[in-house]
């Protein structure tokens, strides 16, 4: 079965620069991914009835208790830019 | 033809919880802490960091749902909404999609008159975004600008309230979303400072014409930063719509920025695409079992909310506008009501006395209410001596100064700073005597059937007492004293 991807529009949900060709590529792995997925939601008699999580708990929970934070000079060091205890981004963008 | 219009809105406030720490870490939740100082591996969104979440905040936002009259879903999950923003460390938000923890509620609003039930969505849990200052460099030629970054408030709790789109006026806007501060400040889960943005609202409006059921095409307006300011921009945003509504500037979907100063709502340029955030169930955490027993412990622990109070109150004899000022009172004031009216005060003298003098007090001497020292037996005996006439209703507020200031009971401060009405007739004759003798021309004139005299000698009465005799004994005494009638 065919499935039809807006291939330019992934890329651009997930901020990648991508060339035709690199687009075709990738279109035509994630069609078979996209297949594969379908083919295993088709089969009968599932053994596994469908759950949010594979762990098979829940309610795994913590109190509301402070722990130490990091040391903020470490913290910012980590950054490519750092100014007066606040992390430096290129400014936000309105419009793509 | 002028078409009449409604307008239709639906209003999403979002609440940050003030637990001690954050949703899924321990750092501290805290204002105006130095930036980037409660921030760990988690809420900054470093490679192999997981989340644990906060029981507290799941069982606040239960109370929250519960206190709006929703359901609890016996399970729930998180999911992942995916975009990129530079406060959004991981480039997801942990929030939900469908099946937050409580949804299906209402909310009936201080009926003004008529009473208004607004549908309430959903509430459901998710974690605050760092906070971006955007900042230009003015020297410089090319103007770059860049974009300060603190995640403090990263991961903080943050509930999400959806109401249905019921709402038809700004006023019943602002009711609502003041009805509901209300709420989550009585529920004590939330500071609930507009002005901090602990507490924020986005509206939804279109218009159609009255009486129709069609939906009219949906803006978003933000930046609300006060009631006052939800109400304009809801006003403006209707007037916007009706006006262009057939012109050439048809309404579209969109999102507006409220503009405070101009007042005014202006088109924010988002980018196509980015509202799909392609949710899905966040793999870090494993599902939240809200099950009965739990549901009821928090419903159990429920205080008495805003509505209910207000409604216990007219029950106990106050009016409508009085109710709802002295539900909005602190609950100092509240409790010092409570306590007075327990020991057989009269209701509305006692509430009156708390929401009017009292209240001036508090901020003419800039004390905070829970400083108060106000016995509520003081208050009894207070509103029981004016109510005897032993002290009149203006001096009684300069006894109440005088009990505020520790001076002692009511009747002490009242004799103290001599202000016991002169309700003695023997004392009150001799006076009267006095009066009549200086003013045979007013005696003459009553005789002759100018009964208004009476008026002009009970003043005399008054000022050769410095405001001490009762008014009404001298007025009786004074008409008997002129021969009857
Ligand atoms: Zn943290």
């Amino acid at each position: 079965m065919a499935i039809d991807i807006d291939i330019a529009h992934v890329a651009r949900l997930a901020r990648l620069g991508l060339t035709d060709e690199e687009l075709e590529g990738y279109k035509s792995q994630l069609a078979d991914i996209l297949e594969h997925a379908a083919r295993v939601q088709s089969l009968e008699g599932d053994p596994h009835p469908g759950s949010a999580h594979p762990l098979g708990f829940d309610n795994a929970f913590r109190d509301d208790e402070r722990r130490p934070s990091l040391d903020r000079e470490e913290v910012l060091s980590q950054a490519p830019e750092a100014m007066d205890g606040f992390f430096v981004a290129p400014p936000a963008l309105e419009t793509e | 033809m002028t078409a009449r219009w409604e307008a239709v809105i639906g209003i999403e406030v979002h609440v940050e919880l003030a637990t001690d720490s954050k949703m899924f870490c321990g750092c501290a939740v805290e204002f105006g802490s130095e930036p980037n100082t409660n921030v760990c591996p988690v809420c900054l969104g470093l490679p192999g960091a997981l989340p644990v979440p906060n029981r507290k905040a799941i069982e606040w936002i239960m109370a929250i749902g519960l206190a709006l009259n929703c359901q609890v879903s016996h399970k729930s999950v998180f999911h992942r909404k995916n975009y990129f923003y530079a406060d959004l460390p991981k480039n997801y938000q942990i929030s939900q999609y469908d099946i937050p923890v409580c949804h299906d509620g209402y909310l009936d609003l201080p009926n003004d008159g008529e009473s208004v039930r607004v549908g309430i969505e959903r509430a459901h849990m998710e974690e605050d975004t760092g906070k971006s200052t955007h900042v230009g460099d003015g020297g410089r030629i090319h103007a770059a600008k860049s974009t300060l970054l603190d995640f403090n408030r990263s991961g903080v709790p943050l509930v999400e309230i959806v109401s249905k789109p019921d709402i038809r006026t700004a006023t019943q806007a602002r009711a609502y979303a003041q009805e509901l501060r209300a709420i989550v400040l009585e529920l004590g889960v939330s500071d609930a400072r507009l002005e901090e943005g602990s507490m924020r609202f986005d509206a939804n409006v279109s218009i159609r014409p009255e009486g129709s059921d069609v939906l009219g095409t949906k803006v978003e307006i933000k930046n609300m930063n006060s009631f006052r300011s939800l109400e304009r921009a809801i006003d403006y945003e209707i007037q916007r719509q009706i006006e262009a509504t057939g012109s050439d500037s048809d309404v579209i979907q969109e999102t507006r920025h409220w503009d405070e100063e101009a007042g005014v709502t202006h088109s924010m340029r988002t980018k196509e695409g980015s509202s799909d955030y392609r949710y899905f169930i966040e793999p870090d955490l494993v599902p939240m079992i809200m099950d009965e027993t739990w549901v009821a412990t928090i419903r159990n622990k429920l205080p008495e909310l805003p509505a209910q109070r207000r409604e216990r109150y007219l029950g106990q004899g106050l009016d409508e506008s009085s109710a709802g000022v002295l539900s909005d009172s602190p609950a100092m004031l509240r409790s010092l009501y409570d306590e007075t009216v327990s020991l057989g005060a009269d209701t509305r003298a006692t509430a009156n006395w708390l929401t009017g003098e009292v209240t001036a007090w508090l901020r003419k001497t800039g004390t905070e209410p829970a400083d108060l020292r106000l016995e509520p037996v003081h208050l009894q005996e207070l509103i029981t001596i004016v109510d005897e006439g032993v002290v009149s209703s203006s001096a009684a507020k300069e006894v109440l100064e005088g009990i505020l200031s520790g001076e002692g009971s009511a009747r002490v401060v009242a004799e103290r700073r001599d202000l016991i009405q002169i309700s003695d007739s023997s004392a009150l004759a001799e006076v009267i005597g006095h009066v009549l003798e200086e003013h045979p021309d007013a005696v003459a004139s009553y005789q002759e059937g100018e009964q208004k005299v009476v008026g002009f000698l009970v003043g005399q009465v008054m000022r050769a007492t410095q405001g001490k005799a009762d008014p009404k004994l001298a007025n009786e005494m004074l008409r008997e004293a002129l021969g009857g009638s």
